[in-house]
């Protein structure tokens, strides 16, 4: 029995590209609890809503955070048509899937490489960030925004993928398909990874359950929740099966998520197979009465948005839960009775977004 | 200290951005913007850091940290405000818990705008701070060779100001 002691870790602190704090309560090397502190990035946009009207708010929103901007966009604006009865363009819903997907690859690509970097592999954190360059150059191609794109607002979208484009993007998918399985071999098959991943924060499918857990964190436990299958925009219409492994642990964590990236380039592949022609862009008159709830699946897992609206400009309320808070508690339980220095890695395992926790 | 500017080291904090251009900082650290060609290197530890980028309108509760972090860095120091949210809170300004630009808490050298701030407009903003680094370290030589410390200095220019004002 050694002495306890407490060690803060964080808010500043090499592995974290953004601030959080747990106050790690250690006894010898081994980690006996963790206490969250989140609030260092709250921005309260949320109230916003009674300073910008429901179309500014689209943007607002956009700017909860620079990773997902483009799935936040999406849930907010889906809630509004839901509202207003406003009926999309099939083109545009094609559309939204394709940059939906392109958002999710750069997002698995960072957090692979951060993944890679937390475990002191220096080369791979490289590589996989040059191959998340080529997704950005797409992104930027075609929406004009390398982050934050603003292409959506209720009733579709603002710009239109043309045939070059769609040729660029076919041509620049074969390339990244061969490069992330290079980077896969490295990923699930290097003795080193797997002897710093394996066995290492191990949660069991009803500990996920109970949790609350989503994502690829809880699908890593072999829990298949996947939003995607709830069919919104074109997702209904493309053929999938949710990515789920059974171990568990952090190997697996990153084994979901490499594989959710070959997932992504067969969904755009599918998603241009079967775009239609027309128009992309319905706009909506007058303003949104009611409220409504929905869910989509976001790269870190499940995000729901309510919207009350009283038919004036200004939303009455909005409200978001984002995955990461989900997952916080997730991440509490695999801290327990780990070893100090595998903190790092089991923090970034439920691939934290603080942005998008705090607002 | 001849040619410092040859080897600063950075520290990034985040201080509640949207953490779009976090992720800007970042990708100027890899291959294909890799602003360690210039010669600067990204530490964790603000006592070993030069440079500080900050990121993002700061809120109530990151700016003892962001205070924190200022004053642990050695002098001489540079401060690069990244992304329009840094310069002048941006598209948070009116967010009740935003205090506006990061100038409203610590002293701020360069302004980097854009939402989310591309990294070429990144490495341009450390190309400046390095040059005010190299600066910097020329005074603080000569400071140290006449014997003074920061706080003699900060006499003599209130004394100096106030002998211009009358």
């Amino acid at each position: 029995m050694g002495k306890r002691s407490v060690v803060p870790f964080g808010p500043q602190h090499p592995v974290l590209p953004e601030p959080i704090h747990l106050d790690l309560v250690i006894e010898d090397e081994k980690v006996i609890e963790a206490v969250p502190n989140i609030g260092f990035i709250h921005r309260g946009l949320e109230g916003l809503t009674d300073k910008r009207d429901f179309k500014q708010m689209t943007y607002v929103i956009e700017r909860t955070c620079g990773i997902c901007s483009f799935g936040h966009g999406l849930g907010y604006v889906e809630t509004i048509e839901k509202i207003m009865n406003a009926e999309v363009p099939a083109r545009g819903k094609y559309l939204r899937t394709v940059w939906a997907e392109l958002a999710r690859m750069h997002s698995h690509l960072l957090w692979l490489g951060l993944m890679a970097d937390a475990f002191g592999f220096e080369s791979l954190f490289y590589q996989a960030w040059r191959i998340r360059e080529r997704v950005l150059d797409l992104l930027e191609m075609t929406t004009g925004g390398r982050l934050i794109f603003s292409v959506n607002e209720p009733g579709g979208v603002l710009r239109d993928i043309n045939s070059d484009q769609e040729k660029e993007i076919l041509k620049e998918l074969d390339i990244m398909e061969d490069e992330v399985k290079d980077i896969e071999k490295t990923f699930l098959q290097d003795y080193t990874v797997e002897s710093r991943l394996k066995g290492v924060g191990y949660l069991s499918k009803e500990q996920v359950h109970d949790l609350g857990c989503c994502g690829p964190f809880a699908r890593a436990s072999g829990l298949s929740y996947d939003m995607r299958k709830l069919g919104y925009e074109a997702y209904g219409d493309l053929d999938f099966e949710p990515i789920i492994s059974t171990q568990g642990d952090a190997y697996a964590r990153c084994e979901c998520r490499v594989k959710e990236v070959f997932q992504s380039i067969d969904l755009i592949r599918q998603a241009f197979a079967k775009m239609p022609g027309g128009d992309i862009f319905n706009p909506v008159k007058g303003n949104p009465n009611g409220e409504h709830f929905t869910r989509i699946e976001q790269p870190r897992g499940e995000a729901i948005y309510y919207v009350k609206a009283n038919g004036t400009k200004k939303l009455d309320r909005f409200r978001m839960r984002t995955p990461t808070f989900a997952n916080l508690t997730g991440l509490c339980e695999t801290l327990k009775n780990c070893e100090y220095s595998d903190v790092g890695i089991l923090a970034l395992t439920i691939d934290p977004c603080i942005s998008c926790t705090e607002r | 200290m001849a040619n410092v500017k040859r080897s600063p080291w950075l520290i990034h904090y985040d201080g509640s951005s949207c953490n779009g251009c976090d992720i800007e900082v970042l990708a100027c650290l890899t291959p294909i913007y890799d602003a360690e060609r210039l010669g600067v290197e990204n530490t964790g530890d603000p006592m070993q850091a030069d440079i500080l980028l900050i990121t993002g309108g700061i809120n109530a509760q990151a700016e003892p940290v962001v205070k924190q972090i200022y004053d642990q860095m050695p002098r001489p120091k540079v401060v690069v405000a990244v992304g329009v949210c840094a310069c002048t809170g941006g598209v948070f300004k009116d967010c009740y818990n935003i205090k506006g630009g990061a100038d409203t808490v610590i002293p701020v050298d360069i302004y980097v705008p854009g939402c989310a701030a591309r990294p070429q407009s990144i490495i341009d903003g450390i190309i400046q701070a390095r040059d005010l680094f190299q600066k910097r370290s020329e005074e603080h030589d000569a400071l140290v060779k006449a014997g003074k410390t920061y706080e003699d200095l900060k006499k003599e220019q209130e004394a100096k100001k106030e002998e211009e004002n009358g």
